[in-house]
């Protein structure tokens, strides 16, 4: 494929924020934080660009940097996925950007923080390194990619220095430094084998030998470690739940898509079907088992961080049932999949983050997250147990949401091509779901005992931002089907 | 002759190797990892990829080593901690289990790779005039795949911002790592006056010959690194504290040089990170001196740690 206009887009959609970041670095004080603000829109208002260009062209827009095309250089590509990835990335970045204002904003005159200084370096950190795995489109670059993702979320996860917190990290570095160590052995080895690492000229030349059959393995189960898929998924709630709020909300709504667009690119790009016909059950099957263990695992949690966390844990899931359906399945059955997968994991991103950034309202407005002890947390935080509330429908699936609208897709693609037992699973797990969301939202709105005092004061910004996320995530679900063509752009 | 050679020195990899896995104390477990390194760096000699092989001596044994001996010198003291993070038994048979397949299933999967190997060596080659740059190991990091090398870079500014975010917050704003006394006569006093004159025309030198031979930017910062190391460890010079907007911009100057230069390409060339082919190699060169700077800066922040402002 060559080169497209427009590709100057791609480019600057990855290189602002690691601009901002370097010189809001290097400036320090207020630099960051400034540059964070003004890049906010900037990159929201970039990633609709992006998104109305891969529309108006009904195709991939294709950068070859430098211009050097594969297999010499290297190609940027944003197809239908990336564009709606990139512009998910760009408004919860955005959201994040306000919501972190009220903790770690630094006043004029004020000397430089470490919290404050590090926070807004590493959100235009995550930022670009997202853009940068949305958008690469050579398997080495997306390992840079990840790199550059890993140390940015665990930096951002570390950020109040507790040492419980480190301990949690260092696992979660652990998981991911071997993942990546998995996915460089079998970028090694595609490379030995087939002389390039572009994904698409992988795609026309992939054979189905013992070097391909290896590195797609150790690539796969490097990326389901990075996503927490069960039973990879030990590191994931302590890391998740123990961060910052803001740190937490980018962590799983979106760090975690991350790979999980990778191992999308490997297995429908790069690996050829008869392959991925025989791998597919097998990660739906890991994927089923998340569902119904992350689930049941949320259910019994005692404090809130830990039961989202989880909750993470269960929905990861539901992004794996789409392998069995898109691969072997008829065109439109497939298309329904595909499409159902991909605002799987938009509309948890969204729902996700207005979990986690709710949830760390009330945790702050209580002065603690324990679940049995939330009552009254409907008067201190009205509209944080609100956005819990409608980010939990989109999570069970209740329509109209996005969740519902993801879910009832994968459905009906399940039916279509006669595997009703994945059906079954998402039918279970929207069960359980609803029974988690419900166990909190019905201790929220317990009255409280007389002497009750709010720990701390809830800063009204924080809430609406909450709020305005869990919006997103329902209101997906009233667009109309035909909206989410955009993700079958340049499958 | 030269099979039995690659015999011995395939075999004392491996040794090695095996040797820094079973020793119990941190220190030799340390010598070990440089040695290994050291041997490593051999094997790439020998598979004729110099390049490598100097990135492996400087980086992987080198500056790892460093930092790595840090960290056992800190660990001092926590003993119940460590023997509380140390596996037990069954997890190291299932590391070594899980090791031992993954090291059976590539070994299968190398054997059974095309020969001869796919390449993209003549294409590098073909095109290397038009960068003016005699290296293709040049042409590769700063050109075709240039954006892999600018990412990376990024990322050393984000190890030396995460490292330091590690620190309390009333130590911010303080000198990075241990203050050491200065040392004034001994060992380690000749060593670190002697050295870094020559050292730092080494590293230059390795910095401006990574062109048209092997060495560059990483190699080059690495050695600049090692002396700024030796003379910060023997008193002689101090590191500015963390808030120098100085040591910031230093850190930061080789990807901002990589992106201003890259964004110039969209003006007089083929766009972002394409240079124009007259004026190529300067450009590669402004690049590659200003990435020096930010790696020798860069490794020393690493190897000296968060802000800490105390004396050693």
């Amino acid at each position: 494929m060559e080169a497209t206009p427009g590709g100057f887009l791609l480019v600057l959609i990855l290189v602002a924020p690691v601009t901002g970041l370097l010189i809001g670095f290097a400036q320090g004080g207020r630099a960051a934080e400034r540059i964070a603000l003004w890049a906010a829109p900037l990159g929201v208002t970039m990633a609709m660009v992006l998104l109305a260009g891969v529309l108006h062209a009904q195709a991939p827009i294709v950068a070859f940097v430098g211009g050097w095309a594969p297999p010499l250089g290297l190609a940027l590509r944003a197809d239908g996925l990336a564009a709606a990835m990139l512009m998910t990335t760009a408004v919860i970045i955005a959201a994040i950007t306000l919501f972190a204002r009220a903790d770690y904003t630094t006043l004029p005159g004020a000397p430089e923080a470490r919290a404050p200084l590090a926070f807004w370096c590493f959100l235009l950190a995550l930022w670009a390194a997202l853009n940068a795995a949305f958008l690469g489109g050579d398997l080495f670059n997306l390992f840079v990619a990840l790199e550059m993702l890993t140390f940015g979320a665990l930096a951002l996860a570390c950020l109040d220095g507790r040492a419980t917190q480190f301990k949690a990290e260092l696992r979660y570095l652990l998981f991911a430094l071997i993942g990546s160590v998995f996915y460089l052995l079998g970028t090694a080895l595609l490379y030995g084998a087939y002389g390039t690492l572009d994904i698409l000229l992988l795609s026309r030349t992939a054979r189905s030998d013992a070097p391909t059959i290896v590195a797609a393995s150790l690539m796969t189960v490097g990326l389901l470690g990075k996503m927490a898929l069960f039973p990879l998924h030990l590191w994931l709630p302590a890391a998740h739940a123990g961060a910052p709020p803001a740190a937490s909300a980018l962590l799983s709504g979106l760090v975690v898509k991350a790979s999980y667009v990778l191992l999308l690119r490997l297995w429908f790009w790069v690996m050829p079907a008869a392959l991925l016909l025989a791998v597919a059950p097998i990660l739906a099957l890991l994927g089923a088992a998340a569902i119904l263990f992350g689930s049941l695992v949320a259910l019994r949690q005692a404090r809130l961080k830990l039961l989202v966390a989880y909750s993470t844990v269960a929905q990861i899931g539901y992004l794996f049932l789409m392998f069995p359906l898109v691969a072997g399945s008829a065109a439109e059955v497939a298309e329904r999949a595909w499409t159902g997968g991909a605002l799987q994991a938009i509309s948890h991103a969204f729902a996700k983050a207005a979990m986690f950034l709710a949830a760390g309202v009330i945790a702050r407005g209580m002065g603690h997250d324990r679940i049995a002890g939330l009552h009254g947390a409907a008067r201190v935080a009205p509209l944080s147990v609100l956005a819990f509330g409608l980010a939990g429908l989109s999570l069970m699936g209740i329509p109209p949401s996005g969740g519902f609208t993801a879910k009832w897709l994968l459905l009906q693609s399940a039916l279509y091509a006669g595997q009703w037992w994945w059906a079954l699973v998402i039918v279970a797990g929207g069960l359980l779901t609803g029974g988690y969301v419900f166990r909190v939202l019905s201790a929220a709105m317990r009255a409280p005992s007389p002497d009750f005092m709010p720990a701390a004061p809830v800063d009204a910004r924080q809430e609406r931002v909450a709020l305005g996320l869990a919006i997103i995530s329902v209101v997906l679900g009233l667009l109309p089907l035909a909206a989410f063509g955009l993700v079958l752009i340049g499958r | 002759m030269t099979l039995l050679l690659d015999l011995i020195l395939g075999l004392a990899v491996v040794g090695v190797a095996v040797w820094t896995l079973a020793v119990r104390e941190n220190f030799p477990a340390v010598i070990g990892f440089v040695a290994y390194g050291l041997l490593l760096a051999l094997v790439w000699v020998r598979l004729g990829a110099v390049d490598v092989a100097l990135t492996e001596a400087a980086l992987g044994a080198g500056a790892t080593g460093v930092i790595l001996l840090f960290a056992v010198v800190r660990l001092r003291g926590g003993r119940a901690e460590i023997d509380a993070a140390t596996p037990g038994p069954r997890q190291r048979l299932a590391a070594g289990i899980l090791c031992g397949v993954v090291g059976l299933a590539l070994a299968v999967a190398v054997l059974s790779l095309p020969d001869p190997a796919p390449s993209q060596a003549a294409a590098v080659a073909r095109h290397l005039p038009e960068l003016g740059v005699a290296n293709p190991i040049t042409g590769v990091l700063m050109a075709y795949r240039g954006l892999d090398t600018l990412l990376e870079a990024v990322v050393l500014v984000f190890a030396v911002l995460a490292i330091w975010s590690m620190a309390p917050d009333r130590r911010w704003g303080a000198v990075p790592g241990p203050v050491f006394p200065v040392q004034s006569n001994g060992p380690l006093s000749l060593l670190a006056r002697l050295l870094p004159p020559i050292g730092i025309v080494v590293g230059i030198y390795i910095a401006w010959v990574g062109a048209d031979a092997p060495g560059g930017k990483f190699q080059g910062g690495t050695i600049l690194a090692a002396m700024g190391i030796l003379a910060w460890v023997a008193g002689l010079w101090r590191l500015p504290p963390v808030a120098s907007r100085g040591l910031r911009w230093a850190v930061v100057a080789g990807p901002l040089a990589f992106i201003g230069v890259g964004l110039l390409g969209f003006v007089f060339a083929d766009g972002f990170l394409s240079y124009p082919p007259a004026i190529a190699k300067p450009l590669i060169l402004l690049i590659e001196a200003a990435m020096t700077l930010s790696v020798a800066a860069a490794l020393v922040l690493m190897v000296a740690g968060p802000p800490e402002g105390r004396r050693a």
